[in-house]
């Protein structure tokens, strides 16, 4: 009995010590640092200060975190409307095609996301396969110019954050009962108001988690712009690592990752609700 | 509309293939530059093959997903099975932090662990980079195997421990082993989300210890390199293969 205890208690430190070392310490620490000064040698000065968070909200920098809520906020609309259709069809499928669909999406999934961005390159260069297909076609009269554009990092977000959308959606989609559905057809609805008022409800938690899952690293991966959208385009990942890592202005990386941490906070909140609030539902 | 339909999916196919199958067929063309096709060669693979420095870095890749994943994997079924098992105080907060840790954009757990690392006095390197992985996976074991847990007969582990079993000896007879298929997976998912992982080692490693998507990056930065297109053909070919094999063996376990 005595070993029981020793083993409960050292499970419990051990996970949550880890929990504290590699969780909240960090976090505490980025807070912390985002309130500091920067000095030139040292990186921070101990002394107080706000003015990262006074520069976050300067036309410029403000301008820029706008721009990447935009372009983040763009990519996961196109990403819910291309992967619902897809999702809704796989998961109504039957079984065996509908895992087969499933896993088709995840092989790509499987391999580097830098490579398949750099992979993305030889398709929408001038030269690309894109650019010359449409020429061959006759659908277009001069080579395309999509490379080092914001629809190139469109392309590339949405090209690597598809399956963090399809795969949510297909567990939320998947789950409703078909029941439900039939019911709703027997008493007269329509199939598209079916649609709208039994399966868009019902598959609620997994358009929220999926939007989660690709408006967040959509705002930070930094790379995608880098390498398809040209070094023009200032993105908030961008931002972030070049404080740390060009600038080494540490306290304004951390006070805008921390703008980041409270959007991702904000998420967190409205998803919570959404689940909340479609547990309700389905009680009724 | 099932014309439609079936041309919608293949659309959302074509998408996510085509960039692989086409990289897959620079690999094997003539010409450096261009998409004209210039004959069919092997030279790229060849030249791969003298590339020390890149197949280093695919080499630490792996050794750093395969122990990253393992590491977490310990530390994920300890965390399940204490929140499935065990009833204390803040357990309630501990769930709270799994799925924020779960949730959060890489760059912010990248820059939070490197503030760490920096006010730890840490050299950047293996180690670093390891516990970068490594918390980036845990959360997503944790979750993998307590829903496995939930599935579980909980009498089981009763009639276990009314049998005289330590809560050692639970744990090692009884839960691993019912939870294994979740661990497998868990292990997979941890695996790929540290091989796929870009940021976390952006910020995380230094350069002693250079893994393959820092070096492609470097390397594209400076134009392509047909040898990475062989590279990543490669390493294609043997994930798709891992895949399919561990398919099979879950599938016989069951």
């Amino acid at each position: 009995m005595k070993d029981s205890r020793l083993f409960k208690r050292f499970i419990i430190g051990g996970v949550l010590g880890w929990m504290t070392l590699f969780g909240a310490i960090p976090t505490f620490l980025l807070v912390g640092v985002s309130f500091l000064s920067r000095h030139p040698d040292n990186l921070v000065e101990p002394t107080f200060s706000l003015t990262s968070y006074m520069r976050l909200l300067e036309p410029e920098l403000g301008a820029m975190v706008l721009h990447s809520l935009f372009l983040a906020a763009t990519a996961t609309l196109l990403c819910l409307l291309i992967g619902y259709p897809f999702a809704y069809i796989s998961a109504r499928a039957i079984k065996r095609y509908s895992r087969l669909m499933l896993l088709l999406v995840m092989i790509p999934f499987w391999t580097n996301s830098l490579i398949r961005t750099y992979a993305m390159v030889a398709v929408l260069k001038a030269d690309g396969i894109l650019s010359k297909t449409l020429l061959f076609l006759g659908i277009i009269d001069a080579p395309l110019k999509i490379m080092y554009t914001q629809t190139a990092i469109f392309i590339g977000l949405i090209y690597t954050l598809l399956p963090f959308m399809i795969l949510p959606l297909y567990a939320a989609i998947e789950k409703i009962d078909g029941k439900l559905v039939e019911a709703s057809r027997d008493l007269g609805a329509s199939k598209w108001t079916t649609f709208r008022k039994i399966t868009i409800p019902l598959s609620m938690p997994g358009i929220v988690s999926g939007c989660m899952l690709v408006f967040l690293p959509a705002l930070g991966m930094f790379y995608i712009p880098d390498i398809l959208g040209g070094a023009r385009t200032m993105l908030l990942g961008n931002y972030i690592r070049d404080q740390f890592l060009a600038t080494r202005d540490l306290p304004m990386g951390a006070a805008a990752s921390i703008a980041m941490t409270l959007i991702m906070g904000c998420m967190l909140v409205l998803y919570y609700r959404s689940v909340r609030r479609s547990g309700r539902r389905a009680r009724l | 509309m099932k014309l439609l339909k079936s041309a919608y999916v293949g659309l959302v196919y074509l998408f996510l293939y085509l960039p692989l199958v086409v990289m897959a067929v620079y690999s094997f063309n003539a010409s450096k530059y261009s998409l004209s096709w210039k004959g069919f060669t092997l030279k790229w693979y060849g030249k791969l093959l003298s590339n020390t420095t890149l197949l280093d870095a695919a080499v630490r890749s792996m050794t750093i997903a395969v122990v990253s994943a393992t590491v977490a994997c310990l530390i994920g079924t300890l965390g399940a099975f204490m929140l499935h098992q065990y009833r204390f105080k803040g357990r309630r907060a501990v769930f709270g932090g799994v799925f924020v840790m779960m949730m959060s954009p890489d760059i912010v757990i990248a820059i939070s662990l490197l503030v760490l690392f920096l006010g730890a006095g840490f050299t950047l390197g293996f180690w670093t980079l390891l516990m970068g992985h490594v918390t980036l996976c845990v959360p997503f074991v944790i979750a993998t195997v307590y829903s496995r847990f939930r599935g579980f007969d909980r009498s089981v582990v009763e009639a276990a421990r009314d049998l005289g079993a330590s809560e050692y000896q639970v744990f090692r007879k009884v839960v691993i082993p019912m939870a294994m298929p979740g661990l497998m997976a868990g292990w997979l998912l941890s695996f790929t989300l540290s091989l796929d992982d870009v940021i976390i080692s952006f910020f995380t490693t230094g350069p002693t210890y250079e893994v393959l998507p820092l070096r492609i990056y470097s390397m594209v930065r400076l134009g392509i390199k047909p040898d990475v297109n062989a590279l990543s053909v490669v390493m294609i070919g043997i994930t798709v293969v891992a895949v399919i094999l561990s398919r099979r063996l879950l599938k016989e376990k069951r």
